[in-house]
């Protein structure tokens, strides 16, 4: 067993790397060099995360190489976010990632250095039950990235280990302490690693001119209320930054591409209860059953709600939520859970 | 953890050899006295920098007052091209700067520098499909407000030996300062000045089984240098600081070893390198060598391999046990191809595959052995996972 680490300069990464050297495991360290505009840092692999990860792979006595993700990443995780907003979607550039790059490409490359596993710091657990490998929650509910790892399927789970799964964060600091591992106490980020700090609406517009045409902002009826800048520029459940004068709180509902309009209503409003997901994956390769009972999980950070969950046979699954949910956003993914263990998920439909 | 692991980047650094911590370690110790000082512990320090200094110079056939210690082969090269070129300056009114575009790093900077902040004029000499320099069109180009020639001798990355004493003769003709970087050559070539024919010659002792951080240039008596740094007087006024002396006694020691034995490793280095060349052309498709077949520094082969990152190619050689390295290397995962590999005529893609294996006086025939059993199947690996990307 020889173990390739992804490491980040981040503390989860390090300690990650850290208990497998404990366990006596020949392990080495990988960071991925990955895209970000001409003369910005890309959040994830800036030359002083690749400093730190260096000193924590020193320290721990492992080697450590960079390999150079940047064209794939521009070629695959920034077309696809630009993509998405094209379509009036916001889609998740961090689970494509997983997806793409991290759990192909970077597998792939662990694979050809030697290792026969990839680990990385994310609080999820792999269990082999039979002769099938499971994904569970990690231990921690505050910290669970098993949405993340939704995308996975048996090929990857089988090179997968997640040293984290059985810590909590306190416990991983903890660790980090004890064993004077020199990471960056850095503050956790929601943003994306390649707009280096920058609002996504002006990466956008450099980048494409697609989503940002302005257009009228409808109530439910139809009656215009005010012009938007452009739907990209507008979330599923968003408040703030309508710039609509009205008595009570309005939200974004809906957008309608073929009018470029943008539906604006009440907090009742937005709840659904319905909603179709595609290109759906089952880490064990298959749905449960044709149609089946488990919780579903709409964004990266929200509570699981219990759901009818029935598969079609193009990949797709239709979803009934048993409370409608205000959040329901298109290109955003869906992840099923029955109890700790994930099922896989899907991107959430227009 | 992995098996035993093996080293094949001497040209990157060499191991000090044991006989010249011997040397140096009183240095450290009890013998600490400034050169400079009147009392008997500097002049202790003193004699001891007076008999580096000759050693090195009866290694190099000059005169002990025509060698120059600097903290290493970077140091060396700044010293003598820009040194050379700011003094013709002054002198004459010279702007003008050839050297060719294979140079290491620090005469290419070198030379970028005095054309960015004192109004230099550089032109790059073209070189053959080997990398090297053509003499005649060296002397075609010579003007007269030429201040210095540089060209490398023993090439870093390629491994090409240029023709420096032809040269050295058409820039002696001219009456121009002709410098060569033997950094890479200081371990495998004899350097005597005569012989060479140069006017500046760069060394560093980490190449040649000598410790880091020291290096000398050669400077011919009559060749002026305006110093670098502002100071005292060491080193006739050319290098101020207080001298390195445990340093620069261990560089003393490793240069008449190497000399010494030179020939004794010579003809042994030759027979591992070209069983690299035939063994890797061989084995692994597509493999092109770089730099020339025969007229090459004997330890050093070196490659390139079409659809393969070398930064990939060297950890996964890295995790099977060998230390290599690559012109287009690179720690923090942003590979641009190799200026010099460019120049030969390579496209930027092949160029970023490249693999530079160098061997040394501890590297055996079963390395050699292993380096080519375990190489072609990790080049191929590398070549799947590549097309995979694309």
């Amino acid at each position: 067993m020889r173990v390739a680490v992804a490491m980040s300069g981040g503390v989860d990464s390090a300690v990650a790397a850290g208990l497998l050297v404990d366990r006596g495991i020949d392990v080495f360290g990988v960071m991925m060099r990955l895209w970000v505009e001409e003369g910005r840092v890309n959040r994830c692999c800036s030359p002083s995360d690749v400093n730190g990860a260096r000193q924590v792979a020193s320290r721990l006595g492992i080697p450590f190489y960079v390999v150079d993700m940047r064209s794939v990443f521009r070629d695959h995780i920034v077309s696809f976010f630009l993509d998405g907003y094209a379509q009036g979607v916001t889609p998740n550039p961090c689970i494509e990632c997983n997806r793409t790059i991290r759990w192909t490409h970077l597998l792939k490359d662990a694979l050809s250095l030697g290792a026969t596993h990839l680990a990385t710091g994310h609080y999820a657990r792999v269990q082999s039950r039979g002769d099938e490998w499971i994904l569970l929650r990690g231990i921690d509910p505050h910290k669970d990235q098993s949405y993340v790892l939704s995308v996975l399927g048996q090929a990857e789970m089988a090179h997968a280990v997640f040293p984290l799964g059985g810590y909590t964060k306190p416990e991983v600091r903890e660790y980090a302490r004890r064993r004077q591992l020199p990471v960056a106490e850095r503050p956790e980020s929601q943003d994306l690693c390649f707009l280096a700090g920058d609002d996504y609406r002006d990466f956008l517009r450099r980048h494409a001119s697609d989503g940002l045409t302005p257009g009228p902002i409808l109530d439910a009826g139809g009656v215009q209320l005010g012009e938007h800048t452009g739907l990209a520029a507008y979330t599923i459940g968003q408040r703030r930054g309508l710039r609509v004068p009205s008595s009570d709180a309005l939200y974004v509902v809906g957008k309608d591409r073929s009018t470029n309009a943008l539906i604006v209503g009440s907090r009742s409003e937005l709840g659904r209860t319905t909603f179709l997901t595609r290109r759906v994956g089952w880490i064990s390769g298959r749905p449960p059953a044709s149609t089946f009972s488990a919780e579903v999980q709409v964004r990266y950070r929200a509570a699981r709600v219990p759901c009818q969950a029935s598969p079609r046979s193009d990949g797709s699954c239709d979803v009934v939520l048993a409370r409608p949910l205000p959040d329901v956003t298109p290109g955003q993914s869906a992840v099923f859970y029955q109890g700790d263990v994930c099922l896989g998920g899907g991107v959430i439909a227009a | 953890m992995s098996a035993a692991r093996v080293y094949l980047d001497y040209a990157a650094s060499t191991p000090v050899d044991e006989r010249v911590v011997e040397k140096m370690l009183p240095y450290f110790g009890g013998r600490f006295g400034n050169p400079s000082s009147i009392h008997r512990f500097g002049q202790e320090s003193e004699a001891a920098l007076d008999d580096a200094r000759r050693a090195v110079a009866n290694v190099m056939a000059c005169r002990p007052n025509e060698i120059v210690f600097t903290s290493g082969g970077t140091e060396s090269d700044n010293l003598a091209i820009r040194g050379a070129a700011l003094a013709a300056k002054g002198s004459r009114g010279a702007s003008h700067i050839l050297t060719t575009p294979v140079e290491h790093p620090a005469v290419v900077n070198a030379c970028r520098y005095l054309e960015r902040h004192h109004g230099f004029r550089v032109e790059w000499l073209t070189v053959d499909a080997d990398g090297r320099a053509d003499p005649d069109d060296v002397a075609r180009r010579l003007r007269d407000e030429t201040a210095v020639v540089s060209v490398i001798y023993g090439n870093n990355e390629i491994g090409s030996i240029n023709p420096v004493a032809a040269i050295a003769e058409r820039c002696r003709k001219r009456g121009v300062t002709f410098h060569t970087d033997a950094v890479q050559a200081a371990s495998q070539l004899p350097l005597q000045v005569d012989e060479l024919g140069a006017d500046l010659i760069s060394i560093g002792a980490h190449k040649f089984y000598g410790p880091k951080g020291v290096g000398a240039l050669y400077c011919r008596a009559g060749i002026e240098l305006e110093p670098l740094q502002p100071g005292g007087e060491q080193e006739s006024g050319r290098r101020a600081g207080t001298e390195n002396v445990p340093l620069i006694v261990g560089l003393a020691a490793a240069f008449e070893i190497t000399a010494a034995e030179r020939s004794q490793h010579a003809t042994r280095f030759a027979g591992l390198r070209d069983r690299i060349l035939d063994g890797v052309v061989h084995a692994v498709p597509g493999a092109r060598l770089t730099g020339h077949r025969l007229d090459r520094l004997p330890n050093h082969a070196s490659f390139v391999f079409p659809g393969v990152d070398a930064n990939r190619l060297l950890a996964a050689l890295d995790l099977a046990g060998y230390a290599c390295s690559s012109g287009s290397a690179c720690k923090t995962g942003d590979p641009s191809p190799s200026s010099a590999l460019l120049a030969l005529g390579l496209d930027s893609e092949l160029a970023l595959g490249s693999l530079r294996v160098t061997v040394g006086r501890p590297t055996t025939d079963e390395d050699i052995l292993g380096f080519l059993a375990a190489l072609p199947a990790l080049v191929e690996a590398q070549r799947r996972t590549v097309a995979a990307a694309g």
